[in-house]
């Protein structure tokens, strides 16, 4: 009778105020949910975030904690979403050693094949871009701790929805009160 | 020096001000503005305690006082606890206010119990300089970060030209949808800089939606449902006094013929002598409820939540029955129970729209199934409860003697524990906002300063707080706050030097190792004369009628302890983690 977990992506809009990280987090926290990634930033609507949220847990627990997280006063909206709902991705930096690129030839090889991006290069160190999911990140990451990573990090994922959000209509639907 | 107070003519004067106040803009300090604000908003009694981050609006408060009465409280506790005991029986919004650091945090408490509660109260809190903030400054702490997850809202203002704007937003978020406390964090460059005041108060925030919309189809397929069903049961919660749907409720009732049952926080909604009234359900619930919970074929919530302590295990929770769940929050739907049908909205409105639908019906034979539990009930438990033939009193004669001399009319506060079970199982409810208690968190210690908020908001009515000797001394120190208010409060200690709640678990599942629920007490009597109130002691039975009636005529406050036998427990009890039907009786 046990449910499935699985990969949720929880979308909130909400106002821009301080204190609102706090009060969306204490919601995973206080059920003992572990956040596997949170990304928040503006959204296409001025003066409003969006929180990119990734958890794994069943859908039930999924239905709950959007209702929770749309009770907060400043929350405009919550959703969740499945993996093949949205389009979603991740991205990453490496800080690699310079003299690596001319002494393992093989490192270009994998930039090239691995679809990423020099963003700057000196006489230390070159620093690569990568966006995709993320097992392309994680097997750019293996090919490349072959030859020593001097820095790695990873961004949360951020995603869009295939359906609409009408997050605009509701607003409007405010403002004509 | 004893301060007298006339409350009566200080409410008419907040009045006559309101208007004053909301009209004109003027250049004032923060604190003055804070001051104003709350008089505005109709505020014309508060709770608190002073300190160095709130002190320049204590200063205005001075100015005031001929429009609004703070109380100093002896613990902010217990200004927080006064707080709500005046929310919950005026239904207005309880003002609390604190300093920074252990001020704020000493508030935390009673917020969390607001909070589980659905309390609608104002928290101000004073906080170091803005400059300050984050610097381990003298009595600073994160009040906005630790009260988050035990308010509704909250917010942190660092100017002044910022406060009337958020104590608008304070009262309307508190007060609207489902109530709540919320707590305004205001730092003292904010309470002595100046700003252009003018008060406005607040109408609608555009993220926050507090009514949902009730849809008339849900509506009619809980009518359908009811009216086709042979055992309909309707439990409700304290949704229907915040709603002010207790005529709905009652109209609802009648017309289908339903036997209706209240969590503890409903309790008083509906008068305990009204026929379809079949009492509480839960742990320590009436048998025939909790019983027939298990054999209704609809049941039918009403602005209750289904806490752990109304359902016991969930897998064996009404199984039977389709389930309808009237609520204004959507976030409890399928919480904890899966429902059928819900129907979202204000009780008092969706009550209403039900009515309509719902046809004229009786359900006798259901009915009787109560009335012959209940017949068990009371030879197996509540005869020897309240017409008790041993030699030790039991709490529950003591209830029945109070509701003799109340006539079913005061307002009964309670603490946490045996006696409240008790005092919810046998207080005679007239009025309705008359079952004061601390129901989802059970903080010990509320039910002192609860009464003090319950009987200022409202003079006119007799508040009984009924305490037990454990609960009483958790915040026993507002016996000053009774005493320099002259709050005509009643103040009943069922003394069976024990914390007798958890001695009774002790010796059913802990082998009646009795692990620090002993309590060696002091002389209460002693206590409350200290503080110049009226006290007497009761030790014996023919002792009692006498007292009572002494307690319920004095205008004064009055404290009576009542020495109970030790060693009794409460019953029926259905034990944690059973089913409802599993329900003992012994």
């Amino acid at each position: 009778m046990s449910e499935d977990i699985k990969t949720f992506t929880i979308s909130v809009y909400t106002e821009n105020n301080i204190g609102l990280l706090n009060r969306i987090s204490a919601i995973f926290q206080r059920r003992h949910i572990n956040i596997e990634s949170l990304t928040t930033s503006q959204s296409e609507i001025d003066g409003v975030n969006r929180f990119v949220i990734v958890v794994n847990i069943t859908e039930t627990n999924a239905i709950k904690i959007v209702k929770q997280i749309e009770k907060q006063v400043e929350t405009i909206r919550a959703y969740y979403h499945t993996d093949e709902e949205t389009i979603f991705t991740e991205s990453c930096m490496f800080k690699i050693k310079s003299e690596l690129l001319f002494d393992e030839p093989q490192i270009q090889n994998i930039i090239k094949e691995s679809d990423s991006n020099i963003v700057t290069v000196n006489k230390q160190f070159f620093v690569l871009e990568k966006s995709g999911r993320r097992h392309e990140i994680e097997s750019l990451r293996r090919d490349l701790n072959v030859f020593g990573i001097m820095q790695f990090v990873r961004s949360g994922r951020i995603a869009v929805t295939k359906d609409e959000m009408k997050i605009t209509e509701m607003l409007s639907a405010f403002n004509n009160q | 020096m004893r301060k007298s107070q006339n409350i009566e003519d200080m409410k008419t004067q907040t009045i006559n001000n309101k208007q004053d106040v909301a009209n004109k803009t003027e250049r004032i300090t923060g604190s003055e503005a804070i001051v104003k604000s709350l008089i505005a908003e109709g505020v014309d009694i508060l709770y608190g305690y002073p300190g160095g981050a709130i002190m320049p609006v204590y200063d205005e408060l001075y100015k005031f006082q001929d429009q609004i009465h703070h109380v100093l409280t002896r613990h902010e506790q217990g200004a927080a606890h006064a707080a709500q005991g005046y929310a919950r029986i005026s239904g207005k919004v309880g003002v609390a206010m604190a300093t920074s650091g252990p001020g704020a945090t000493n508030l935390i408490t009673g917020i969390a119990d607001a909070q589980i509660d659905s309390t609608p109260l104002v928290c101000i809190t004073g906080q170091v300089f803005s400059h300050l903030l984050g610097s381990d400054a003298f009595q600073e702490t994160d009040i906005v970060g630790i009260s988050t997850p035990v308010t509704k809202w909250n917010c942190q203002v660092t100017k002044a030209e910022d406060i009337p704007q958020a104590i608008a937003k304070a009262f309307y978020i508190a007060k609207s949808g489902r109530p709540g406390p919320v707590l305004v964090d205001i730092t003292k460059d904010a309470q002595v800089s100046e700003l252009d005041f003018k008060y406005e108060k607040c109408k609608g925030v555009r993220s926050y939606y507090p009514i949902p919309k009730t849809n008339q189809k849900s509506v009619d397929a809980a009518a359908e449902l009811i009216n086709n069903a042979k055992k309909p049961l309707i439990v409700w919660g304290q949704g229907v006094i915040l709603g002010q749907a207790e005529e709905e409720l009652k109209a609802v009732i009648e017309k289908s013929g339903t036997p209706a049952a209240w969590t503890i926080l409903g309790a008083s909604a509906l008068p305990t002598s009204h026929p379809l009234n079949v009492g509480m359900v839960g742990m320590h619930g009436n048998y025939a409820p909790n019983k027939l919970t298990n054999e209704c074929d609809v049941l039918i919530a009403i602005g209750m939540r289904f806490d752990d302590r109304v359902t016991g295990s969930l897998d064996t929770y009404a199984k039977q029955a389709k389930i309808i769940h009237f609520d204004i929050d959507p976030a409890e739907i399928d919480k904890n129970v899966k429902t059928d049908v819900a129907v979202l909205g204000n009780s008092k409105e969706s009550l209403a729209m039900l009515f309509d639908a719902l046809n004229e019906n009786t359900h006798e034979s259901w009915l009787q199934e109560f009335k012959d539990l209940y017949d068990i009930e009371f030879e197996k438990v509540i005869n020897d409860d309240i017409n008790p033939t041993k030699e030790g009193l039991t709490m529950g004669e003591v209830l029945k003697q109070i509701n003799i001399e109340s006539k079913g009319n005061a307002a009964i506060v309670s603490d946490v524990g045996q006696h409240q079970m008790i005092a919810c199982r046998y207080a005679d409810f007239n009025v309705t906002k008359s079952n004061i208690t601390s129901g989802g968190l059970g903080t010990m210690g509320f039910a002192l300063p609860a009464a003090i908020g319950a009987k200022m908001a409202a003079p006119e009515r007799e508040v009984v707080a009924i305490i037990g000797d454990g609960g009483y001394q958790m915040n026993i120190q507002e016996l000053g706050t009774i005493f320099q208010q002259k709050a005509a409060v009643k103040i009943v200690v069922l003394n069976n030097e024990f914390l007798g709640m958890v001695r009774q678990w002790q010796q059913l599942f802990f082998d009646k190792r009795y692990a620090s629920t002993e309590m060696t007490n002091p002389n209460f009597v002693a206590i409350a004369e200290g503080y110049y109130i009226k006290a007497r002691k009761v030790t014996k039975r023919d002792e009692l009628e006498d007292a009572v009636k002494e307690m319920m005529a004095s205008k004064e406050s009055y404290f009576l302890e009542v020495c109970v036998e030790k060693e009794d427990n409460v019953f029926p009890m259905i034990p944690s983690g059973a089913s409802v039907s599993d329900i003992r009786l012994s």
